[in-house]
């Protein structure tokens, strides 16, 4: 990374609060790294090896495979996280449809498909090799979603980025079309590491994975109108991915400060979240973690932890709401039982699958 | 009043490309670390007048390194560059490949400074400390402070290893600052009543514009933290977040910041706020709703107190020059039981 601030090396999660029994994760540690993290690195390595054209990543639904012989990296096993994705970074020289790869390995219980074109580079192979592998996954998966990342937009000017995403778009369906296959399931984003575009892109692949979002969209949407939100995300907050915000627009500036203030929350946790028999309570207060921030121009940022992983992140301007910060506190309970509600019914079958 | 708003000169200098511009940008003009290669050379002296808490102003002397303007200090502008210097900042570059060579531009700096302030404070920082391997950094920066202590004369100074990189440069300067507040002892003394008072674990005040630490006192749990570096590290995050705020608000860093900040978590409860025109305070206290609220209130009340202060004729709530009078510590007791 350019740019080695503290924050980018920060490990802790923000739910441990000394709760936690492994004491392993309150130091830094390689692998404990943010999901975010590591994609974006392995963009980065895959996206400056001159040899690699397309490089792709695969999200794959739970279960944990046995390691075989043939080739292939497991990223990581995302088991602090919200939901056990795995997400597997495929060298982009690697020729996976040749026949000594399994295809049911790599592509059975598939999610999503994760494909990353360098937009600064010749995309001509690129999007070729994605156009045969599109064709030959969809025989065999046709539900898995394609998701295109048109990386490392930051480089090009306003002008030539729309075309070149234009460019892209235009081949890949035109390619399925004339091969009988239309309304492919393929998603375009447009994303680079020097914004938050890449975490948005991410968090959209994510939210397409996630059983009841409709769900979620409609509790976070009537809390929001209720409470005069003016936009609302349902971090993950390890990877700092949303898997959730309300239907009113995209506000990236919204996600940039939700995003950087859960940061702020949690790097303080870490300086004075520490252990000692002599730190005694004073009286009752809530077990999950609360907190609240108004800045210069009157803008409020209301955080509230949910459960072990998520977190509820909005920003308020309206100045009525603000002063009614104890019936915003009670609504977020609310909608925090409702929440833990619809997860505990999908873990619970979960669980029940897992025992049969 | 013009008597209070003493300006103290500042000097800055050491070795072309040692850091000197870049760090100043960072603390006093809101620069984060990677927006200092924009900076090129220092040409000759650039005078700023820096503004810290509120009625204290840095009269902040960034000397250009090159070897040309060097000798032009020693020599025809000796007098004007060394006169009336309440501090000299001197940097070294720690990748420097001529250590003699800088030790003695420095010694003759130093043999300058004796001749016209004599009572200067000197400040060492060894710069670039990311830059080596960070098994080998206390080491070598623990050589290379006593190299710089055996030039410095009769000086009493005081070293620091710094990076723009991480919290190191935000110890450095607080370090410095520190020394420069004049009545630092009222205003420690009346933080650590209060603290008592609220049975806060740690209480810090942070200057306003830089979010520098001017000051803290913690409780005997609170020293128990195993986290040593919280300080500079709380300046370093705050900091980052106001840089998004004002990029997100369509606003400049400067005058962006923070109202207040509530956080309760089952660990421990931190207010930030406003206390004085120029300062933040940050409290730790244990977890409890009550006594979190409780705390809240008291500081308000504080802040009262303090604001009563400077209407009666002191510039800010912390009066200046040092109380020679038990009043000012009458009136800081009286903040505090409020």
């Amino acid at each position: 990374m350019a740019f080695p601030h503290v924050r980018r090396t920060r490990s802790m999660d923000f739910n441990k609060k000394g709760r936690l029994s492994n004491p392993c994760l309150l130091h830094r540690s390689k692998s404990s790294k943010t999901v975010a993290q590591l994609s974006l690195e392995n963009i980065l390595q895959g996206t400056t090896n001159t040899a690699v054209s397309g490089h792709s990543r695969v999200i794959l639904e739970p279960s944990v495979k046995p390691r075989d012989a043939k080739p292939r990296l497991l990223l990581m096993g995302l088991r602090r996280s919200f939901m056990d994705f795995q997400v597997w970074d495929f060298p982009g020289q690697l020729e996976y449809l040749e026949p000594s790869f399994d295809l049911e390995d790599i592509f059975g219980s598939l999610g999503a498909l994760v494909w990353v074109i360098d937009a600064q580079d010749d995309y001509l192979d690129s999007v070729a090799r994605l156009n045969r592998t599109i064709l030959t996954v969809q025989q065999y998966y046709p539900g898995i979603n394609v998701e295109v990342f048109i990386h490392k937009v930051d480089g090009l000017s306003e002008e030539y980025r729309h075309d070149a995403y234009q460019d892209i778009v235009q081949r890949i369906t035109d390619e399925l079309n004339d091969a009988g296959y239309e309304n492919a399931p393929v998603h375009f984003y447009l994303t680079s590491i020097y914004d938050y575009s890449v975490f948005e892109a991410f968090s959209k692949v994510i939210q397409k994975l996630i059983p009841n979002l409709s769900t979620l969209e409609n509790l976070i949407t009537t809390l929001g109108n209720n409470c005069g939100f003016e936009k609302t995300y349902l971090f993950d907050v390890l990877s700092k991915i949303y898997i959730a915000s309300d239907t009113r627009p995209v506000d990236m500036a919204a996600y940039e400060m939700c995003s950087d203030y859960i940061d702020v929350i949690v790097d303080i946790s870490e300086l004075y979240s520490w252990d000692h028999p002599l730190r005694k309570h004073k009286g009752e207060q809530m077990q999950e973690a609360e907190s609240h921030v108004v800045l210069h121009d009157e803008t409020m940022l209301h955080l509230m932890e949910m459960n072990k992983y998520l977190c509820l992140v909005s920003v308020i301007r309206n100045p009525e709401a603000r002063e009614k910060k104890g019936l915003i506190d009670m609504n977020c309970r609310t909608f925090q039982e409702a929440l833990n509600d619809v997860f505990s019914r999908s873990w619970e079958r979960e669980e029940e699958h897992a025992t049969e | 009043m013009d008597a209070r708003k003493k300006k103290r000169k500042v000097l800055l200098m050491g070795k072309s490309g040692s850091g000197k511009s870049s760090m100043r940008s960072i603390i006093f003009s809101n620069y984060v670390a990677k927006d200092v290669r924009r900076l090129g050379a220092t040409i000759d002296v650039e005078h700023s007048h820096v503004k810290f808490m509120g009625n204290l102003t840095l009269n902040l002397w960034d000397c250009g390194g090159q070897d040309a303007f060097m000798e032009t200090y020693l020599a025809s502008q000796r007098g004007n560059i060394f006169s009336d210097v309440a501090v000299l900042i001197y940097v070294f570059d720690i990748e420097s490949r001529e250590v003699d060579r800088d030790l003695d531009t420095y010694n003759a700096i130093i043999q300058a400074l004796r001749e016209f302030s004599p009572n200067a404070y000197v400040f060492c920082l060894v710069h670039k400390m990311d830059l080596i391997q960070a098994e080998h950094r206390q080491r070598i920066y623990e050589e290379r402070s006593a190299l710089i202590r055996s030039r410095s004369e009769h000086f009493r100074i005081d070293t620091f290893g710094s990076s723009i990189w991480d919290q190191s440069l935000y110890k450095a300067w607080a370090g410095i600052v520190h020394k420069l507040i004049p009545n630092l002892t009222v205003i420690e003394r009346f933080l650590s009543a209060f603290a008592k008072k609220i049975d806060a674990e740690e209480v810090i005040l942070f200057e306003r514009s830089t979010f520098l630490t001017v000051t803290s006192v913690s409780s005997e749990v609170g020293d128990l933290n195993p986290v040593y570096d919280r300080h500079e590290r709380l300046s370093n995050i705050m900091k980052a977040f106001k840089h998004c705020a004002a990029r997100n608000t369509l606003t400049t860093p400067a005058s962006a910041g923070f109202v207040v900040m509530h956080t309760k978590t089952p660990q421990f409860n931190i207010f930030l706020g406003r206390f004085t025109d120029n300062t933040y305070i940050f409290l730790v206290v244990p977890p409890g709703e009550a006594a979190y609220n409780c705390a809240v209130l008291n500081t308000m009340l504080a802040r009262e107190g303090f604001s009563k202060a400077a209407a009666s004729g002191r510039s800010d709530g912390f009066p200046l020059p040092p109380p020679e009078t038990p009043e000012d510590a009458v009136a800081n007791g009286v903040a505090a039981h409020g």
